[in-house]
């Protein structure tokens, strides 16, 4: 397989006396969906803010296409590349599909010397790149508001690719939304991973994660549990490291492994 | 989801939206009923009385372009997703200062004008920062600020000329150059010419006989249609307008696309404070003299033409041309009551009335944007 964009190494992050990550290693390479699978504390949230450039990590080092970086802000990181996109999407709901595309980055044309929004072009990449994500729009005009949570999320993803990035980092993209929605976002993430995007899936649903993951790495507690091969592992595998083995055990009769 | 599997190739509009519900997703939409229902009424009920004459057009436009200026101000404001109540005592502070730094100073006019100006944004981008740095409701910071410069603008004329009406500035702005940007009238020559050929009535005797009795058009006029068009233009078809939606829709999200909100906040309270600056500059123009009283309960009066005009007061969603149309229904309104020979005092009956209708038809309005139940 290719170089890593990313590569974490041994990366920790203190909050005065409380130790979030204890030593997380995970590394991305283009054109692959590395799932990052952990329970509620784990330690996910933290680990991929640090990949975003909101914190700076205590110790560890990051590299980018093989290079040393020391992210400042998260401004640098989108620079470099990353995109985060939040559960909190950044979307505005009466905004048009259009003009949220574009938000922060609206392509301007000159006339007599004063430069204008450019709506023309507006619509017509946004319709072009929603195309390719299989959302037929009505119009470049629709207002994100009456799209369903799925598509508003494609909708993220696809400004977030639009916009160059080599990573993509995706906060619980499926944690809010009903079965069709998530197999089209799960179908949206594998056509970004098809186009050599590196994407960070996070996720605490291991069979959204067996869906579209070409590698799998557990989080507990702040610490990497190791990374695994699609094919190397097993759902229920995966499920018992993330709960940490045994208090899962004595559930496992009464829920029939269906969690 | 809406729709089925997608197809690349497909038609992109897959559910067809009827002309109707496209109609009414438009913010205009209520302006535009407004308007024709107005002039319908008024039209059956006053054609005879002189409003649809010369004199009465300009009579009812006057009024309707006073309400136009500040409404463009507080519709973009509100769009941006915030309030100014001190409008109405900023077009009163405004005034006031003017007619001390021309007449009680001996100032010149136009150095006079454009300090206010200065002072007057300023006091805007201050409103804006204590919004902004405090994150207090817009709402609690300019109702402080309606009375901070309520008081100020009795405070300063008792103090420096023991009265509250402060006159003499036509005399101070004679042979000024900025005064008639905002006292004078353009198109005499044309009036003149309307007049002569009989299109408008002239005077029949006294000293002006023979001058058409519209000889010219306001230069309030000519702010509150220049206004209305550079706002209108800024909001839809610039990136600003774009992050003005945007700062009004979800700062937080904005924020996080690199809109910057904070600027854009208080940029447009600093452009409501110039609005109601060049308000009080064309009413003291007008007038020749500043009143302690000047402006007051004009930023309800902006608010309602605002929201008239289809904007949500959470913002986020408005039109400038919406606010203009809303204004215009107001001005005519309020004036064609008096050609209607209705009780003036029933005014506010009717405002209060259309301001409870636009609300309840922008709320509908709304929830069909965002398709929400």
């Amino acid at each position: 397989m290719s170089e890593p964009i990313i590569r974490m190494v041994n990366i920790e992050k203190h909050f005065g006396s409380v130790i979030a990550l204890a030593g997380v290693t995970v590394e991305v390479r283009a054109g692959e969906c590395h799932c990052l699978l952990g329970d509620n504390g784990a330690g996910k949230s933290t680990f991929i803010k640090t990949m975003s450039g909101v914190h700076k990590p205590t110790s560890g080092e990051i590299y980018f296409d093989g290079q040393p970086m020391n992210f400042e802000d998260p401004r640098d990181a989108i620079t470099a590349g990353i995109a985060t996109v939040h559960q909190h999407l950044a979307m505005i709901p009466l905004m048009s599909v259009a003009r949220n595309f574009f938000m922060g980055n609206e392509p301007t044309k000159k006339i007599l010397g004063m430069s204008f929004f450019d709506r023309e072009k507006a619509d017509q990449v946004t319709m072009e790149e929603m195309r390719k994500m299989g959302i037929n729009l009505r119009g470049p005009d629709q207002a994100v508001g009456t799209l369903s949570g799925g598509e508003r999320q494609t909708v993220a993803i696809a400004r977030a690719v639009h916009f160059g990035a080599k990573v993509l980092i995706l906060d619980e993209p499926t944690s809010a939304l009903g079965v069709r929605q998530t197999s089209n976002v799960l179908a949206t993430i594998d056509r970004v991973r098809k186009q050599g995007i590196g994407v960070v899936f996070i996720t605490h649903n291991v069979r959204h994660a067996m869906a579209v993951g070409d590698r799998f790495t557990v989080l507990n507690r702040g610490k990497t549990l190791g990374t695994a091969m699609r094919g190397e592992i097993s759902p229920e595998e995966l499920q018992d490291m993330m709960a940490g083995g045994q208090e899962m055990a004595t559930l496992e009769g009464s829920l029939g492994g269906t969690v | 989801m809406s729709q089925a599997a997608p197809a690349p190739e497909a038609d992109e509009r897959v559910k067809e939206m009827s002309s109707l519900r496209q109609a009414l997703i438009r913010p205009e939409l209520g302006g535009i009923c407004g308007t024709v229902l107005v002039f319908t009424f008024f039209a059956l009920t006053a054609f005879d009385s002189g409003m649809f004459n010369a004199q009465g057009v300009l009579n009812w436009s006057v009024v309707s372009a006073q309400f136009m200026i500040i409404a463009v101000g507080a519709c973009l404001l509100m769009i941006a997703g915030e309030f100014d109540l001190s409008v109405g005592s900023m077009i009163g502070f405004a005034g006031m200062m003017i007619a001390i730094f021309s007449v009680t100073l001996g100032w010149p006019v136009w150095f006079s004008i454009l300090l206010t100006f200065v002072i007057c944004t300023a006091i805007g981008a201050l409103n804006g920062f204590i919004v902004i740095r405090t994150g207090l409701p817009s709402f609690i910071v300019t109702l402080a600020f309606l009375f901070i410069l309520r008081g100020f603008t009795i405070y300063f004329p008792q103090t420096l000329e023991r009265k509250t009406i402060i006159g003499g500035i036509k005399d101070a702005a004679e042979g000024d150059w900025l005064a008639p940007i905002f006292g004078g009238k353009i198109g005499q020559g044309l009036f003149q010419w309307l007049g002569d050929n009989g299109i408008i009535g002239v005077f029949e005797r006294g000293t002006r006989a023979g001058q058409p009795v519209v000889d010219g058009i306001p230069m309030l006029i000519v702010w509150a249609i220049g206004l209305v068009i550079v706002g209108h233009i800024i909001l839809t078809r610039t990136r600003f307008g774009n992050w003005i939606f945007a700062a009004g829709g979800d700062a937080e999200s904005a924020r996080n696309s690199g809109v910057p909100v904070n600027r854009v906040k208080i940029l447009m309270f600093m452009f409501t404070a110039f609005c109601a600056t060049v308000f009080a500059t064309c009413q003291v123009m007008e007038f020749g003299s500043a009143g302690a009283d000047r402006g007051l309960l004009k930023e309800f009066e902006a608010i309602i033409a605002v929201v008239i005009g289809g904007a949500l007061l959470t913002g986020g969603y408005g039109s400038v041309i919406g606010a203009a149309l809303g204004a215009l229904i107001f001005g005519v309104v309020q004036q064609g009551l008096f050609f209607a020979g209705v009780e003036s005092s029933l005014f506010r009956v009717f405002l209060g009335v259309i301001l409870l209708f636009a609300v309840i038809l922008n709320t509908y309005i709304r929830r069909m944007i965002t398709g929400e139940r």
